[in-house]
């Protein structure tokens, strides 16, 4: 543990390589063919991902019984899972739009897997409000548009919010993605000499030139586009905790829903970041793009966010002891003391203990250790949601329907399925797109742009 | 060569620096239809080129305006006006609750918008036929250089004089673009035979899945559309009960509710002797009649019982119920034609419970009443 030089800005790209090097290094594993590595990797995401056929069938088939859903536990692995899956989005928004606001250098490397993990995530996530309403070929419901029912939508329900929310969401964060890549496929138009990509990249490039006079206006519009992605990536999560906080049920019924749960995802989605982009960097020799000190950067938003999870977690506790409504109370002493108190301490060590441990630069900079905590972050993650969505609903107000949530096969099959499904797409966008935005990268190596004179 | 028509001239830098200072000079010589191209933004390069800022913002301002202007509006016409519902005791256009969907929607009109008149009007995207593609200058400034490229139609333009201004500003190279064949003589593709195909494929393939899928699929199994039920309708068989009927006889000795069995068949004046009207005449009473009668008594019996008939010829008209003999009949009387029917009139028995024939009755007097009206009765 050396001593820093603090009067040195850190390089965000470490040992100013050549420009076409980089080109290079990032397009390789578009240009080379599959290795046995990536085979081996897919199989079992594509095994995964039949888990997750296998369980649909089911439960288009026989029924949403399949699941070990009852009243009055309605929500179970559903609704956690989507929860989760929306929250690990949010990480690659926040590094694409709010760190680029605060003009950030260091999420260049990161920014396009970032933002390539957001639209996965929020795929899988679509998925499950989508099955739990158990016909989902039934869906467009959801949407107001004329019907032969003459019937609107109901537009101050929270779940109608979530189906603006998310399908925004996704759109939003597919048109910053594509707007990032443009120059991308460009570059790759002009440096492939394979017939048919050249044709695809000519086509989704749409003719880009690299012009100033481009540029400027490109420029502008990816500011005007982290701009809206900023509010709207906390709206997002916000409307989300609204399907809670809206309702009357003991233990959702709270105000510290919104930033606890836009926290919560920032929390989760770093986590996912750092544990994907470890392997990346290793695989396809990015360390000295996606540096340690990047990594480092990354643990202490997980600290930072981490932390706020933790007061959350204990302003709730105390709001229930101090709003003096008796089932509240009994909600919160239930989450810790009763029959799922198991899943709150996975939780609590999960989330609030293990990235405290990021306090410790040597932690923080040690790439096996912070790998691990930031698994146990996701797993605590996931605890979370399904801490708060079962544990509420198993104890409502009468004693006579309380219930255990039994998960079955079926739950576990899908909800695998869904680690089969966002990885298969993250696999496959490892091998069609660049990982790293080449045009940022080159942009933030060092001597890549002109020297200031006028101050 | 010398058929071939000029493009421009371009010239390549290696640093930043470089590339920045000439272009600073290019825009000073008063040359108009130049550009710079490098592979990433160069911060100070609108400044050099003296571009005036974006307007895009302007258009993300607008579109973001009215896509929450529309929004707002579109849910209190949906929510107020065209379908008004009740909601959790809110009004029907409780604005606070709209505040996410308008959100929503102002964001996706804003992004969508900026990014489209960006890409389809600023910059005239799709544009794969222009001269600069595929030239070596194109292939350089999209990886690691830096270039300066100044139109053939510039009214300055002069080869000779170009080609020696940008050695003068330090160029690695200069070289000149020219337009290929294809590029002059490129027609627009949208009327080629080849594409109009296209589009007619696509046009019978989309409308051919869509019907296919709303129509075939989705009736298939599993999708049943609860049409098979674990539950018996009538006359269905069933294996629980012993004679293999799923519906059921009433268990014998027992009579059900509202099904008392009419006692005066056939003895209408007897009915009129012993029955009474046994549903006391109320606001509440008469409102129903009124309802059952209009229902089921004045299509023929007209609306105030004066035989006004609507079935025009096509049924007998009946006689006026204000008649001398019908309004001194009495109540159990009337009962005995709803229950039994009269000439040509069926009876009523199925159509109306007991309850509500009384009803009805009540109601009858109220217009019998109404339309022979005492001169005590305006007191």
């Amino acid at each position: 543990m050396g001593t820093a030089d603090y009067s040195q800005e850190i390089q965000v790209i470490e040992g100013k390589p050549a420009l076409r090097e980089l080109d290079d290094l990032i397009s390789k594993p578009l240009e080379s063919k599959p290795d046995k590595k990536f085979y081996i990797a897919l199989s079992i995401t594509g095994s995964m991902l039949g888990l997750l056929v296998v369980g649909l069938g089911l439960t288009f088939y026989y029924g949403i019984g399949m699941w070990g859903n009852n009243i009055p536990v309605g929500w179970a692995f559903d609704i956690t899972n989507f929860v989760f899956w929306v929250g690990i989005g949010h990480a690659g928004t926040l590094i694409s739009a709010i760190l680029f606001l605060l003009r950030q250098k260091w999420r260049t490397g990161i920014a396009r897997f970032a933002e390539g993990m957001t639209i996965f995530a929020v795929m899988t996530a679509g998925l499950f409000p989508l099955i739990h309403v158990g016909r989902p070929w039934l869906a467009a419901y959801l949407f107001p548009y004329p019907n032969q029912h003459s019937l609107w939508v109901n537009f101050t329900s929270p779940l109608l919010w979530d189906v603006f929310a998310v399908s925004t969401y996704l759109t939003v964060s597919l048109i910053f993605w594509y707007v990032g890549l443009i120059p991308d496929l460009a570059t790759l138009r002009e440096k492939t000499g394979n017939k048919i990509k050249k044709v695809i990249y000519s086509v989704s490039s749409l003719g880009w030139r690299f012009s100033n006079r481009h540029w400027q206006h490109y420029e502008m519009v990816y500011l005007i586009l982290a701009g809206f992605a900023t509010p709207l990536v906390l709206s997002v999560h916000t409307i989300v905790s609204f399907d809670f906080a809206v309702s009357i049920v003991p233990g959702w019924h709270t105000t510290i829903f919104p930033p606890y749960f836009v926290a919560g995802a920032v929390f989760s989605g770093f986590a996912m970041v750092q544990n994907i982009l470890i392997i990346i960097r290793k695989i396809f020799n990015y360390e000295h793009i996606i540096t340690l000190n990047t990594l480092e950067k990354m643990n202490k938003v997980m600290l930072l966010t981490g932390s706020m999870v933790g007061y959350a977690y204990a302003m709730e506790f105390f709001i229930s002891w101090y709003g003096g409504v008796e089932v509240e109370r009994f909600a919160f002493l239930n989450r810790a003391l009763g029959p799922y108190a198991w899943a709150y301490w996975t939780m609590i060590s999960c989330n609030v203990i293990s990235p405290q441990l990021f306090w410790f630069r040597k932690i923080r900079r040690t790439i096996p250790v912070m790998f691990v905590i930031a698994i146990f972050v996701n797993i605590g993650m996931w605890f979370e949601r399904f801490v708060i969505i079962v544990t509420s609903l198993s104890r409502d107000y009468l004693p006579s329907s309380w219930h255990i949530f039994v998960p079955t096969y079926t739950d576990f099959m899908i909800l695998i399925g869904s680690f089969g499904f966002f990885f298969t797409w993250l696999l496959l966008f490892t091998k069609a797109l660049p990982v790293v935005s080449l045009a940022e990268v080159k942009a933030a190596v060092d001597g890549a742009q002109p020297t200031q004179k006028d101050h | 060569m010398s058929e071939k028509i000029l493009y421009g001239c371009t010239a390549l830098f290696d640093s930043p620096d470089s590339v920045i200072n000439a272009a600073a000079k290019v825009a000073e010589e008063g040359y108009v239809k130049y550009d710079v191209h490098t592979p990433y933004p160069l911060h100070g390069m609108d400044k050099a080129m003296k571009l005036k800022p974006s307007k895009l913002g302007y258009i993300a301002l607008i579109f973001g305006l009215s896509g929450a202007s529309a929004a707002m509006l579109t849910l209190w016409w949906m929510s107020a006006v065209d379908y008004p519902l009740v909601i959790g005791g809110k009004p029907f256009f409780p604005y606070p609750a709209y505040i996410p969907v308008v959100f929503e929607i102002t964001v996706l009109s804003a992004s969508i918008a900026t990014v489209l008149s960006m890409l389809f009007f600023f910059f005239k995207f799709p544009n794969n036929i222009h001269p600069l593609h595929g030239t070596r200058y194109m292939k350089k400034v999209s990886a690691d250089k830096y270039g300066i490229l100044i139109q053939a139609d510039d009214p300055k333009f002069d080869e000779s004089l170009v080609k020696a201004f940008f050695e003068n500003t330090g160029a690695a190279e200069v070289d000149l673009v020219y337009w290929d064949d294809e590029e002059i003589s490129h027609n627009n593709s949208i009327l080629e035979p080849k594409f109009l195909i296209f589009l007619l494929a696509a046009a019978v393939i989309t409308s051919g899945a869509t019907y296919v899928s709303f129509n075939k699929l989705l009736y298939i199994i599993p999708f049943n559309w609860m049409s098979e039920q674990p539950k018996l309708s009538a006359q269905q068989a069933s294996p629980v009960f012993k004679d293999g009927f799923g519906m059921r006889q009433p268990v014998a000795g027992t009579v059900a509710r509202g099904f008392l069995p009419y006692q005066f068949t056939g003895q209408p004046d007897l009915a009129g002797e012993k029955l009474t009207n046994s549903i006391p005449v109320s606001k509440r009473s008469l409102e129903a009649g009124r309802v059952n009668f209009d229902i089921y008594c004045s299509p023929c019996h007209g609306f105030y019982g004066d035989g006004a008939s609507r079935l025009h010829g096509q049924f007998p008209n009946p006689p006026s119920l204000h008649s001398e003999k019908i309004r001194n009949w009495t109540d159990g009387r009337i009962f005995a034609v709803i229950t039994e029917g009269q000439n040509v009139m069926p009876s009523y028995a199925t159509q109306l419970s007991t309850e509500e024939r009384w009803e009805v009755i009540s109601y009858i007097r109220a217009l019998q009443r109404a339309l022979n009206a005492k001169e005590s009765d305006l007191k």
